[in-house]
């Protein structure tokens, strides 16, 4: 029953990995933004829709967040595009070496990143547990931390991986690539709210 | 690394391979580790699927068995059967199960089976988050049910309103347990969502284009999309119930700034989707079955396609339906009204094309198109009290009533268990080898229409007098007495026909009459191959060319050759007209994924008692993480890149 | 099939008039009577819609198909291919049409139900709690403000003008019979109107779900006459009657006494509680514990001696009673007309 072959092609030329669109890599690091990307977005909704409840932004007796960790994060994580392109292009040329020094560079990046993350949370001027401002405040700060955090473990791992024989493997390359357009998905996704967690409070109240 | 190496150094299927010698090899690389070993670190969407809709069934076996226990307090009125208590565990239960642990899954657990089989390829994409999905959905099921045997199942309904969810009004673990599971099966179904998409869009057969796809793939390429737009919210929703619970945030507190509608908002942005994530792919079982049985290919492929975008464009902008009570500004109504009776339209068109088709064909009425008759008789009548429901000033009067009870017994049930029913039937001699008994089945399809509607129909009038859902029991002589009382003979018929239908697939998985590869001589690529397939799926990668493959290929089909024999390889092809593209291998079986959800189970329902076990948690689910990961040592040369 | 013969039916039956005292289908309101409008719209059109819909199915099913046996479609294949996508569309265009009559009818009564309250309404204040309801009969004179609990007496013909916040969770005001919900959201203030229009004695429930009695919070309506409502203002306005006999003035010394007073209030007494229905003119409403049981001297019994045999969960103890003590109240409640 089961219907005869009709031998149509052949399919053993066909390449064993690409960048981009071409690779499942790249479809399950897209489908990894939408998902983040929409819980952001609903986030953000959660955001305005209490701050549109209220007078007050902050609420009366709290002050808006100090401003020189966030600034500085913010200026650090936009600076280190600059590594990150250079990454992503050399993964994409196959240049090992120059992958292993720039994965190095973005891992130590970002643990100077982390240590501003936690000056942060120190800034705020309000507790998770003050008022639904403070909640919203520490969750979009710490829902973006959990975000910085999984793609520092990921870099950490690459890292690691490009450092033994692994990194010999074609689709090694491949990963890095998409671990650098995901990076630039964590700091777009971090332009927002620097504004809503700094600026916001200081234009409403 | 640019050492050239000539293809044919590794073994590849084709004239010189195939038949039993290709059979043999490909087993060998395809088949899994033996024993519980094995068992526990598949990666084989089969057998994972298998597990998923046999898991989900329990579910709605459990489910169901709660609704009787409610139709039972509720035959007579001031019935003292039931405890308040127990009864509100028991429709939160219910309503948390069926369209958590059962509704959602299952429809994804079918996919997970059938889709690659229709799409032509070996295995489905991301196999291992396919293993974890599946875990992380077995923990948040378990977890519900252990907690109600517990006696701290939560008790706030399927929508946990706050404040009565919050931490001021459920005290205690009951709603933790609710969120946490929901967390569970939210990640489950993203995770299936992701990996769903990415099969659709790269794995598919060559010259199966876009416009080729079996609708059945499109149906589920929406829902998934529609999953990973919706599930966020409601994952947040229950993130900020969590930890208003547990740590004292103030998200919902209005005392604190916070705001009760927030959690409404968020739930039902969520779960207004929700229903058509559980509807669609009932709608694409439709167009598979009525297809096959009607001997013709659907009529309006492309009209049924756009439907199906549509309805998913739109599911997102009706959310306020849910909420018409609220006392939100009565002109901003108006549009969601407009908005919720605009989906009749694509929903419209979907029931005439079905019906064109049979009208058209030379239909076979056996079982699995008997569940599409019944299903368009029960969904449109459910589609058309949905259409009244949103209708503000008719909502204002039913919301919240034994009338939207039944609107959405009409819908989820007729609309979707239906369909559903009549897609096991359909796929069974897949599934196992043999078929379902046809005279049982079609004497269990009407007891299960007759049933339902004797259990469902009077629920209408039982809310247009006036009565409230969600009630323990009521007062005599409101003259909701005989529509009660019949809704439970009702639901008793139904549970004896469900219980038939178990039977049936319980005694044919044995004795059933043996099927071959095509017992319906059905047009798609899942029938290409054995039943039940071997481990790799097909022998060599079949070539599409039209909408109704095994129709128009009678004789011979074509197929290409070429991917290795001897490691797991896939094909990807290009994502609108599916030219073949690239090798890639896929991951081989490893437990990880399972650790991993291990992990996440510990990680959850210990933070239930401290937020410390997130800090202490993370790290074990990192490390297992890390370690699914890592790339195993190739004890097979890693193939070069062939220039 | 039978199921469904019957349902229309008694459909049928039921619009035909026949409806309860908690009944979304009674006209006893201007609300009403818009609804019974729109609905009976709503089901001729998907009535219709729905016979098109089974017609097509049937054809379908018990089309005579002659020939055409062989598996292979046959010549006229194409015309009849084209007609079905004739047939679509005009399907589309239909529903089309029937959508835009339900939305526009929908609309034109959503406008009218907003203008069915007149100018100068009744003003009336709802607390809903956990589980039962605290009502406030407004006035610009404060002296004339009083509390009632579970029941509401409505003059006919009136508008009325309704209040609605909530205490704990949000529960929803629903007296079907004169027009349709509303919730009561803690830190909302929500509004309802209602015009009733028929009198009567109706009934009506929460209808969100608000946790362990959510099924046991009713309301009681009686809707009469202007006259008859003036004069129960009237004495709703008075304090409570002083005890007469011995045993009721026991009974209202051990209501002062024993823990009634703290949470309940009696105008006239010490008892001034605020957290639970005032009791001032308790013995003349109709029910006891927002529905649980009618005003009888047997359910005041049954109730202060036990609340939480019939209300398991509601928020008044049991609160341990001698038997002399137990008549003493009972005997003192009944005065409290
Ligand atoms: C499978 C699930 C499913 C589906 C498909 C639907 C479909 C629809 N639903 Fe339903 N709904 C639910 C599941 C579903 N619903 C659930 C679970 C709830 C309750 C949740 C809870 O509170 O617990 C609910 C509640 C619900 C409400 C809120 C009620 C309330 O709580 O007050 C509303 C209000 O607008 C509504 C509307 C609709 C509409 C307009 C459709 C439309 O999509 C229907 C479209 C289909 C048709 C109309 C039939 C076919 C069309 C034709 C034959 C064309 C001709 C038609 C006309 C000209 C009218 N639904
Ligand atoms: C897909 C979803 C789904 C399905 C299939 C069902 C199926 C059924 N439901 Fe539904 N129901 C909901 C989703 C669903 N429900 C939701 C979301 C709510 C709202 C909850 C809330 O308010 O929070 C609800 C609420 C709800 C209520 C209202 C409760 C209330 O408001 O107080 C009632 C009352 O009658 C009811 C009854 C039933 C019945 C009788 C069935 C029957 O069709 C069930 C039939 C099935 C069986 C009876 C199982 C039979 C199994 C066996 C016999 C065992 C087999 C043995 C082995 C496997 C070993 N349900
Ligand atoms: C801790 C507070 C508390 C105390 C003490 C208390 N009650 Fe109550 N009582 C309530 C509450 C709350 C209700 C409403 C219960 C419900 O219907 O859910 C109620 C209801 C009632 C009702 C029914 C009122 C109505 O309109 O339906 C009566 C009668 C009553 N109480 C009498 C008494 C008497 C007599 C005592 C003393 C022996 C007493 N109560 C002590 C809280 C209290
Ligand atoms: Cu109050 Cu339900
Ligand atoms: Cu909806």
């Amino acid at each position: 029953m089961i219907p005869q072959p009709r031998f149509a092609g052949d399919l053993s030329t066909l390449k064993t990995h690409a960048f981009g669109h071409r690779s499942m890599t790249w479809w399950g690091v897209i489908a990894f933004f939408l998902i983040e990307g929409t819980a952001f977005a609903m986030a953000f909704a959660a955001y305005f829709f209490l701050m549109n409840l209220e007078q007050g932004w902050p609420p009366p007796d709290f002050r808006p967040p100090g401003l020189v960790a966030g600034t500085l994060f913010t200026l650090l994580i936009l600076l280190s595009e600059i590594p990150n392109t250079m990454l992503k292009h050399a993964a994409e040329k196959g240049q090992l070496r120059k992958v292993r020094r720039l994965l190095l560079l973005m891992v130590g990046l970002a643990v100077a990143m982390l240590v501003l993350r936690a000056f942060e949370f120190a800034s705020l001027n309000v507790w998770w547990s003050d008022n639904a401002y403070g909640s919203i405040v520490w969750a979009l700060l710490l829902l973006h931390a959990a975000h910085f955090a999984t793609d520092w473990v990921d870099t950490v791992v690459l890292a690691g991986v490009m450092h033994t024989r692994h990194g010999q493997e074609g689709r090694k390359f491949v990963d890095v690539a998409e671990n650098a357009m995901y990076w630039r998905f964590v700091w777009l996704t971090w332009l927002p709210i620097y504004v809503m967690i700094y600026w916001i409070p200081r234009w409403a109240s | 690394m640019t050492a050239k190496i000539s293809p044919r150094d590794h073994d590849r299927d084709g004239e010189k391979l195939q038949g039993e010698a290709l059979h043999f090899r490909l087993e060998k690389t395809w088949s899994r580790e033996p024993g519980l070993w094995g068992w526990l670190s598949t990666t084989d969407h089969k057998e994972i699927g298998r597990r998923y809709i046999v898991t989900a069934m329990i579910f709605l076996a459990l489910g169901g068995l709660v609704s009787l226990l409610m139709r039972l307090q509720l035959a007579s009125p001031e019935s003292g059967l039931i405890s308040a208590q127990r009864y509100n565990e028991l429709f939160t239960m219910h309503g948390t199960t069926m369209m958590f642990l059962f509704a959602v899954p299952v429809m994804e657990a079918i996919a997970i089976y059938i889709l690659p089989l229709m799409l032509g390829t070996r295995n489905i994409a991301f196999p291992r988050l396919n293993a974890f999905s599946y875990w992380a959905y077995l923990s948040g099921g378990i977890l519900l049910w252990a907690a109600f045997l517990l006696n701290i199942g939560p008790d706030a309904g399927w929508f946990s309103y706050v404040p009565l969810a919050g931490p001021e009004f459920s005290p205690g673990k009951r709603t933790d347990i609710w969120a946490q599971m929901v967390t569970f099966t939210e990640i489950a179904a993203l995770a299936v969502s992701v990996e769903i998409v990415a099969t659709i869009l790269k794995l598919r057969a060559p010259g199966m284009t876009l416009a080729r796809m079996p609708i059945f793939a499109w149906a589920m390429l929406v829902v998934s999309l529609m999953t990973i737009f919706s599930m966020p919210s409601v994952t947040l929703a229950s993130g900020f119930l969590l930890s208003d619970r547990l740590v004292g945030t103030h998200f919902y507190n209005q005392y604190e700034y916070g705001d009760a509608l927030l959690w409404q908002h968020l739930f039902w942005f969520f779960g207004h989707p929700e229903v058509y994530i559980i509807f669609l792919p009932a709608a694409g079982f439709v167009s598979e079955i009525v297809q096959t049985f009607s001997r013709r290919p659907t009529f309006g492929y492309t009209a049924i396609v756009l439907a199906i975008v549509a309805i998913g464009l739109l599911a997102f902008g009706l959310w306020v339906h849910h909420m018409f009570a609220t006392g939100l500004p009565r002109v901003g109504y108006s549009f969601y009204t407009a908005a919720s009776m605009t989906v009749a339209i694509p929903s419209g068109i979907q029931i005439f094309c079905w019906i064109a088709t049979m009208w058209d064909g030379r239909p076979r009425f056996q079982v699995p198109l008997l569940y599409v008759v019944g299903f368009v008789i029960t969904f449109v009548l459910g589609g058309l009290t949905g259409v009244m429901l949103a209708s503000v000033p008719l909502d204002l009067q039913l919301h919240d009533t034994y009338f939207v009870v039944a609107h959405f017994h009409y819908v989820l049930v007729g609309g979707s268990v239906f369909p559903l029913l009549g897609a096991v039937t359909y796929w069974f001699p897949k599934f196992t080898g043999r078929m379902m008994s046809e005279r049982l089945g079609q004497a269990t399809f009407w007891l299960l229409f007759g049933g339902f509607q004797l259990a469902f129909a009077p629920m209408h009038l039982s809310g247009l007098m006036g009565m409230p859902r969600r009630v323990y029991t009521y007062p005599e002589g409101m003259g909701w007495d005989l529509t009660n009382l019949l809704s439970t003979i009702g639901a008793f018929i139904v549970a004896l026909a469900v219980l038939m239908f178990v039977v049936n697939a319980l005694l044919s998985m044995k004795r059933g009459q043996a099927a071959g590869a095509n017992p319906w001589d059905a047009p798609g690529l899942e029938w290409a191959t054995g039943s039940p397939p071997p481990v790799y799926n097909f022998p060599h990668i079949p070539v599409v060319t039209s909408r109704t493959p095994l129709w128009d290929n009678r004789a011979k089909l074509p197929v290409m050759t070429g991917l290795r024999v001897d490691e797991r390889e896939q094909l990807l092809t290009t994502v609108i007209d599916a030219r073949p593209d690239l090798r890639e291998p896929s991951p081989i079986p490893t437990i990880w994924p399972f650790v991993a959800s291990l992990a996440l189970a510990a990680l959850f329902v210990s933070s239930m008692f401290t937020p410390w076990a997130v800090v202490i948690g993370t790290p074990p689910l990192a490390a297992a993480l890390v370690a699914w990961f890592w790339p195993k040592s190739p004890d097979v040369t890693p193939e070069p890149v062939i220039e | 099939m039978i199921a469904r013969r019957a349902f229309a039916l008694s459909l049928a039956f039921l619009l035909g008039g026949c409806s309860g005292i908690q009944s979304a289908l009674g006209r006893d309101g201007r609300h009403g009577e818009i609804f019974g409008g729109l609905f009976a719209i709503f089901l001729a059109v998907t009535l219709f819609v729905y016979l098109i819909v089974i017609a097509f199915l049937l054809a379908g099913i018990f089309r005579r198909r002659g020939k055409r046996q062989d598996g292979l479609p046959d010549e006229e294949g194409e015309s009849r291919e084209a007609s079905l996508r004739k047939g679509l569309i005009g399907w589309a265009a239909f529903i089309a049409l029937g959508l835009s009559v339900l939305t526009v009818a929908s609309f034109v009564a959503d406008r009218l139900m907003a203008q069915a309250s007149g100018p100068d309404p009744l003003r009336i204040q709802i607390v809903a709690h956990q589980w039962w309801w605290e009502v406030r009969y407004e006035d610009a004179d404060p002296s004339r403000t009083f509390r009632t609990a579970n029941e509401l007496h409505l003059p006919v013909g009136v508008p009325v003008q309704i209040t609605l916040m909530s205490n704990d969770v949000i529960h929803s005001f629903w007296v079907p019979n004169l027009a349709g919900k509303q919730d009561l959201i803690p830190g909302r203030t929500t509004q309802i109107a209602l015009h009733p229009t028929r009198e009567g004695v109706y009934r009506g429930q929460c209808a969100e779900y608000c946790g362990l009695q959510h099924a046991r919070m009713a309301l009681d309506v009686t809707v009469e006459p202007v006259a008859a409502f003036r004069t129960w203002r009237t004495q709703q306005l008075l304090p409570a009657p002083l005890p007469r006999t011995p045993l009721q003035q026991a009974g209202l010394r051990y209501v002062e006494t024993r823990e009634c007073g703290a949470c309940h209030s009696i105008v006239g007494t010490r008892a001034s509680g605020q957290v639970a229905p005032d009791l001032t003119h308790l013995a003349s409403r109709r029910t006891i514990g927002a529905g649980t049981y009618p005003m009888s001297r047997g359910h005041l019994y049954a109730w202060v001696a036990d609340p939480q045999s019939a209300k398991p969960g509601n928020r008044m103890p049991h609160i341990p009673l001698e038997p002399d003590q137990l008549h003493a109240i009972v005997a003192y409640l009944e005065t409290l007309r």
